[in-house]
């Protein structure tokens, strides 16, 4: 069936993963339904204790079996030592057909390749994945389609009982012996664990992992031990110089600068810059150039923001430390001077939980609060479809994160992008792979010029009167093909490996096997 | 043009190819690496031979280690390898000719 971003989506995909077609970003407005609800065991004897001394003993007193799910958070990012311990564990003790819901998955996950071989995992929800388990998903190696959500949707899913944890297994810098969970003040501290807050609501089972247990009480606590029903320390639950790094340095290329400016232009000459204003931006180089050029202009038109939104890093935190910014709402800390800033700041550098980030069907996300989005994209296309996931040789290699989340919640959502990168456009006809649906897509933002989304006719004035160079979407896309060439389709094989969850949990779009290319003749 | 050794020209960067040719006895054998095969493969696969057929190279292995080229830096790269095979490289090019 053809769904509303024009995608053809097989019959025996919907019928096999349970789910509908996307129909569109705002369908499910106002609509009512039941949360899910976990099977909890209560702890009312004060004499229990909730330490256990292996991960094995954790797993066999959450009573895990062959189909069990289980969960994990990301905010180690590439120095997450949690995944691997855990599912090492489940793979000796024989466990088959698990499902691994993760927030994210990365490289620091190609340890768990081999266990998708042999049928120890054999469903896998995530953000995306990197590293050699995009490669196996993408050459068919496991055996269920893997399912790519945001991380608004993969709140919805939980809260929605669409995915049941039997058992999370929540990586914490510090813990009690009682289970309040903290990201900081550990050895290995990731600031936040904003994404681990539904899994230690909904799993009927929580364990916590830690390196650095401490006295109780661990308050104020990002997980309660009203949640936690194990808590099991271990030597290193991760690699602190990978989890937090040191700030990245500004960029010097000179394209990154260039779409800097234009994005900064356009942000200030669109309506919404005005004191109070709300913004999201990411880590890439042109997104932090596009930061400290904004904080000029604010600093000379003595405008605020009230919040900045989302993955934090340093220069975010530096401008709210200049005043420029009131609130920061943290989600993940890409750098240690996020993860510095919310420890030395409690007014005002704030952790939310995923479900208050992002997720469409709660009572209103602080998405849904952005006047602007900056986001980075593989692929935009001309119907403003956007692409973050699959690469030019059809490879998972991307996540969604929040990039759904905040375009449909966004007032204003730029999309910034060198128009060529090597000999790939990023602007091209039609996207290899639909992960943000153009009707989100207001502006994009290219080394070259800019383009507005027609359906978008109230921002046209501010982007003749920015000063970038403004085409429409179809002319940037001939630019970029009159300097690389059009493209051919990337060629596929028939069997659907994947499939991109739109926000609402309905079928945005399909990935399938990669292809050895073979030449024409 | 006669190749009479093996001579290669370009890097591994990003946008640059590699290509390397040898002597061989029966016409052109091509093999080609790309991240953008599927996009690009076949216009690969064009500008190497249209090159090769403008100077003339009729028998020749040649491997393209691409890295995202455009047409411009591949013709370049394949006329840099020919000439250095051929050891024309220092003065033997047809500028204006074959090479323009």
């Amino acid at each position: 069936m053809i769904n509303a971003v024009g995608r053809d989506i097989p019959e025996e995909v919907m019928a096999a993963t349970g789910r509908d077609i996307f129909r569109g970003t705002y369908v499910n407005d106002n609509k009512e339904y039941t949360k899910a609800a976990p099977t909890v065991r209560a702890v009312c004897d004060p004499k229990r204790s909730k330490m256990v001394a292996s991960i094995r003993e954790a797993i066999e007193k959450c009573g895990l079996k062959d189909g069990s799910t289980v969960s994990f958070h990301h905010h180690f990012r590439e120095g997450d030592y949690i995944v691997n311990m855990v599912m090492t564990e489940i793979h000796e003790m024989g466990l088959k057909d698990i499902t691994v819901c993760a927030s994210s998955l990365g490289k620091a996950h190609d340890a768990i390749v081999p266990f998708i071989e042999d049928g120890t995992i054999t469903s896998i929800y995530s953000s995306g994945v990197r590293g050699k388990i995009g490669e196996a998903i993408s050459n068919g190696k496991l055996k269920n389609i893997a399912v790519m959500y945001s991380h608004g949707g993969r709140v919805r899913a939980i809260e929605e009982g669409r995915i049941h944890i039997d058992a999370a297994f929540i990586g914490a810098p510090t813990a009690d012996e009682y289970g309040n969970l903290r990201a900081n003040g550990g050895k290995s501290n990731c600031g936040v664990l904003s994404y681990a807050y539904a899994d230690a609501q909904y799993a009927d089972k929580v364990v916590a992992i830690t390196d650095t247990l401490v006295p109780f009480p661990n308050i104020p606590a990002s997980i309660s031990m009203v949640n936690v029903d194990y808590v099991c320390v271990v030597d290193e639950i991760g690699n602190p110089n990978k989890i937090a790094t040191g700030a990245a340095k500004p960029t010097t290329d000179l394209r990154k600068l260039l779409m800097a400016q234009y994005c900064t232009d356009f942000v200030v000459a669109a309506p919404y810059y005005k004191d109070g204003f709300v913004y999201q931006t990411g880590v890439g180089g042109a997104s932090i150039a596009s930061t400290i050029y904004l904080a000029e202009k604010m600093r000379k038109d003595n405008i605020h923001m009230s919040l900045g939104l989302g993955g934090i890093a340093t220069p975010m935190v530096r401008l709210m430390e200049e005043g420029l910014i009131g609130k920061l709402v943290d989600t993940q800390d890409f750098d240690l001077g996020a993860v510095e800033s919310i420890q030395a700041h409690p007014d005002r550098h704030i952790e939310i939980t995923g479900s208050e980030y992002a997720n469409p069907m709660n009572k209103g996300a602080y998405v849904n609060k952005l006047d602007y989005v900056i986001l980075a994209a593989l692929e935009v296309d001309t119907h403003f479809n956007c692409n973050v996931i699959t690469d030019s040789t059809g490879l998972i290699t991307g996540a969604q994160g929040g990039h759904p989340d905040t375009a449909a919640g966004a007032k204003c959502t730029i999309v910034i992008s060198p128009l060529v990168q090597g000999r790939s456009p990023a602007v091209c006809t039609d996207v290899t792979t639909v992960t943000t649906p153009g009707e989100t897509v207001d502006v994009v933002i290219t080394d070259y010029g800019i383009a507005v989304n027609p359906a978008r006719p109230d921002l046209m004035e501010a982007a003749k009167n920015c000063g970038a160079p403004l085409y429409t979407i179809e002319e940037l896309r001939d630019i970029a093909y009159s300097i690389v060439g059009e493209p051919r389709k990337i060629k596929f094989g028939e069997k659907v490996v994947g499939i991109v969850e739109a926000r609402d949990g309905t079928i945005i779009d399909v990935v399938r096997q990669m292809q050895e290319y073979v030449f024409d003749d | 043009m006669e190749l009479l050794h093996a001579a290669s020209a370009g890097t591994m960067e990003s946008s640059d190819a590699l290509v390397t040719v040898s002597p061989a006895e029966n016409g052109i054998s091509l093999s080609i690496t790309s991240p953008v095969i599927h996009q690009y493969g076949e216009q690969i696969k064009k500008v190497v031979l249209e090159r090769l057929e403008a100077l003339e190279v009729k028998n020749a292995e040649i491997t393209v280690v691409d890295k995202g080229a455009l047409d411009c830096t591949l013709k370049a790269r394949v006329e840099g390898a020919v000439f250095r095979a051929c050891d024309a490289a220092d003065a033997g090019i047809p500028w204006g000719g074959a090479v323009k």
